[in-house]
């Protein structure tokens, strides 16, 4: 009741001299809506950031064989091929961290459909577990391969929707046949659209087959290098593990006499893929995968201590970390800068309200003596002041909010509504008004009633 | 028990270091119910006196007893309740808000007592008071577009809203033409008959001093003529009796 009515004689007050209010006012609109648009855009990006990057696969991990090296000369990653499928089932046993993990074997080559060719981008040998861990779990038609398929080398694949699009230009792919390397595949089916990744590179160039039909029956051996012009020189020059599986119609299972099996404790190296793919459990285990990886893996190789490990495990949250941080490095710098004009703005209502207060000391000693408080006065003067800031607020979330719609509009970048930054800036906004109106207030309050009432 | 009671009250200003006595020892009565015009040259201390009894200020030494309380003694805020409910003030430049209308000029007053009314009851009150110094059709109008007495007439609406039992009235005259001013010191003199409320008009115009019942005059800084109020006439408002032979009220 008694702050209605307070609020009112401040409303009274202003409406005396609107134009100066207004003016006054704007500052702040200026000020918050700086704040809200800043803030709107920045947590936009940086929503937009992390979906591009869980659209590459949330928390994933990729583990990739390390280097070899000959005379001091390196051949860089993945030139050994030290990884197997035992590797990838070991890690999800024993790791209680991964939540899955897939195999990838890679080619690149022609697939033909009909009259009509096309390179993807991406041609991965995997298993169904590849979509789970990115994300791909809705498929724009048929089924996924299973299991079954990846034991017995079928011939099916998965293709992406530029692939689609380029081989069958409108049919639907599904039950149809094309060849890659002069194989037959059955499409099974179609992923769902992923778009360009963060780099720019399609996503949706791609096809997916078992693991096991494309090491066994397209490419004939694990490529070290998916530039297949590079395989043979590693092969020939460098004493590495490709030797293993030479040719080009390797046996499903190496042949191994009785007492070979007997003798040869060491698991043996059915096949070699050229990378694994896991997913940790959430972004927070991640350090916990890669330690327990690295650790199943070095005991797995049988790697010493202090030798150094034969892959490398290639972690996305460094790069989510850079540019979330990044993201929000701008906002906060931009937040800086609206919250410098905030304080343009609230020196500007203090400005106004000592003019006020000036002006109307008349006004203050005739409410003193007809029976105003110190507080009272005091009161009236920081209410006008928080009137002001409030008013100003929320003219600036409205502001604020219509300029980042707008940003979204014209220059189409991503705004996300932040409640925190409206909470945030009517909470700033008053406090303005309480910080910077207080002095004028406080000396509206000191003032004496007799003086003031003879002031000219 | 006297309505007013001043006793040896001196008022010394501060300049800096020379003390300058402006009230030397001032001690007067005022009697519930009379109307009193407070005299003076400029200079005399005659607004430093009104200020005391008004509460706007302190003396610095003596006693003011106020309807059997001593005021001297209180601080600040109770000074500024005690103007709320017991004062109202009247002006020589009517002291009205700016673009602000007369019925908002008049509930202003109310919104400092501790809101025991709501805001309707208020504007209900201002209009009744409005109505009552005739003003009843210049509710919405603000103080520019009043003459001056009309101006002054709001001042006495918002001086009464309260229905204080005193209203000190600084020069309520001197902004105004003679035909105006006999017209609001003939208000004053009707609040003061028929209301019933005590009436202490300061000023210097021997004219509006003519209405009073009293001149108390004060002489550089001391009361050089009627201090106090009549003992019979006291003694017969206490008593609830028939009016003392020097008064003109009863008619």
């Amino acid at each position: 009741m008694k702050i209605y009515r307070t609020a009112r004689t401040a409303m009274t007050a202003l409406g005396r001299n609107p134009m100066r209010a207004l003016l006054t006012t704007l500052g702040i609109v200026i000020g918050v809506g700086a704040v809200i648009a800043m803030m709107e855009i920045g947590t936009g990006s940086s929503a937009a950031i992390q979906k591009t990057i869980a659209t590459m696969g949330a928390n994933v991990l990729l583990v990739v064989p390390g280097t070899a090296a000959s005379g001091g000369v390196s051949f860089g990653a993945g030139s050994v091929t030290t990884l197997t499928p035992q590797d990838g089932e070991a890690i999800l046993r024993d790791s209680p961290a991964v939540r899955n993990v897939a195999p990838i074997v890679r080619a690149r080559t022609q697939v033909v459909y009909g009259n009509r060719n096309w390179v993807p981008q991406q041609m991965l040998g995997t298993t169904a577990a590849f979509l789970d861990i990115r994300d791909w779990t809705s498929l724009a038609e048929g089924d996924a391969f299973t299991e079954r398929d990846v034991l017995n080398a079928n011939k099916v694949c998965l293709i992406g929707q530029t692939l689609a699009r380029e081989l069958f230009q409108g049919e639907s792919p599904v039950g149809k046949e094309i060849r890659v390397k002069n194989v037959s595949f059955r499409v099974v089916g179609v992923l769902g659209a992923k778009g360009a990744n963060m780099m720019g590179s399609d996503q949706d160039d791609i096809l997916l087959t078992p693991w096991t039909t494309l090491k066994y029956r397209v490419t004939g051996s694990t490529l070290s290098n998916p530039n297949q012009s590079a395989a043979g020189s590693t092969s020939s020059s460098v004493n590495t593990l490709n030797k293993l599986y030479p040719g080009e119609a390797p046996e499903l299972y190496p042949k191994q006499s009785e007492t070979q099996a007997a003798n040869t404790p060491l698991p043996v190296r059915f096949a070699n893929i050229d990378q694994l793919l896991t997913a940790a459990r959430s972004p927070e285990d991640i350090p916990a995968a890669i330690e327990q990886i690295s650790e199943i893996l070095r005991e797995r190789h049988r790697i010493r201590d202090g030798q150094p490990d034969d892959f490398t495990i290639r972690d996305m949250t460094e790069m989510t970390n850079t540019l979330t941080s990044t993201t929000r490095l701008m906002t906060n710098l931009l937040l800086c800068v609206a919250m410098i004009s905030l304080v343009v703005g609230g020196v500007g209502i203090m400005n106004i309200m000592l003019v006020s207060v000036t002006e109307r000391t008349r006004e203050i000693g005739l409410r003193m003596a007809v029976g105003a408080r110190a507080r009272d006065i005091l009161r009236q003067f920081l209410v006008e002041a928080v009137v002001l800031c409030l008013v100003g607020g929320a003219a600036g979330i409205l502001v604020g909010h219509g300029g980042s719609r707008l940003v979204e509009v014209l220059l189409r970048w991503p705004v996300a509504t932040s409640l925190p930054a409206i909470a945030a800036a009517v909470l700033v906004s008053a406090s303005v008004g309480i910080i910077f109106g207080f002095y004028p207030a406080w000396k509206a309050s000191r003032l004496d009633p007799i003086d003031a009432l003879r002031y000219e | 028990m006297e309505l007013i009671e001043l006793r040896n009250v001196y008022k010394t200003y501060q300049l800096g270091d020379i003390a300058v006595p402006v009230l030397k020892g001032v001690s007067l009565t005022v009697a519930r119910g009379e109307l009193v015009a407070l005299m003076g040259t400029s200079g005399s201390g005659k607004s430093t006196l009104m200020n005391i009894l008004g509460c706007l200020d302190r003396p610095t030494s003596g006693e003011y007893w106020l309807d059997g309380e001593e005021v001297s003694v209180f601080s600040a805020d109770q000074r500024a309740l005690l103007r709320n409910r017991k004062f109202g003030f009247v002006f020589q430049n009517f002291n009205l808000l700016p673009r602000t209308t007369a019925l908002d000029n008049v509930a202003m007053p109310l919104s400092y007592t501790a809101g025991h009314l709501s805001e309707r009851q208020a504007r209900k009150q201002a209009r009744k008071v409005l109505e009552e110094v005739g003003l009843e059709d210049r509710l919405d109008h603000e103080p520019s577009q009043l003459s001056g007495g009309q101006q002054q007439r709001v001042a006495i609406a918002r001086a009464l809203v309260n229905h204080p039992p005193l209203i000190f009235a600084d020069e309520p005259t001197g902004n105004l033409d003679s035909h105006t001013s006999a017209e609001v010191l003939r208000m004053f003199q009707q609040l003061n008959e028929q209301a019933g409320i005590t009436i202490i008009i300061v000023t210097h115009d021997a004219l509006v001093a003519k209405h009073a019942q009293r001149i108390i005059r004060i002489h550089d800084g001391l009361i050089v003529e009627g201090a106090y109020a009549a003992g019979a006439q006291a003694a017969a408002r206490r008593a609830g009796s028939a009016p003392a032979p020097a008064d003109s009220r009863g008619a």
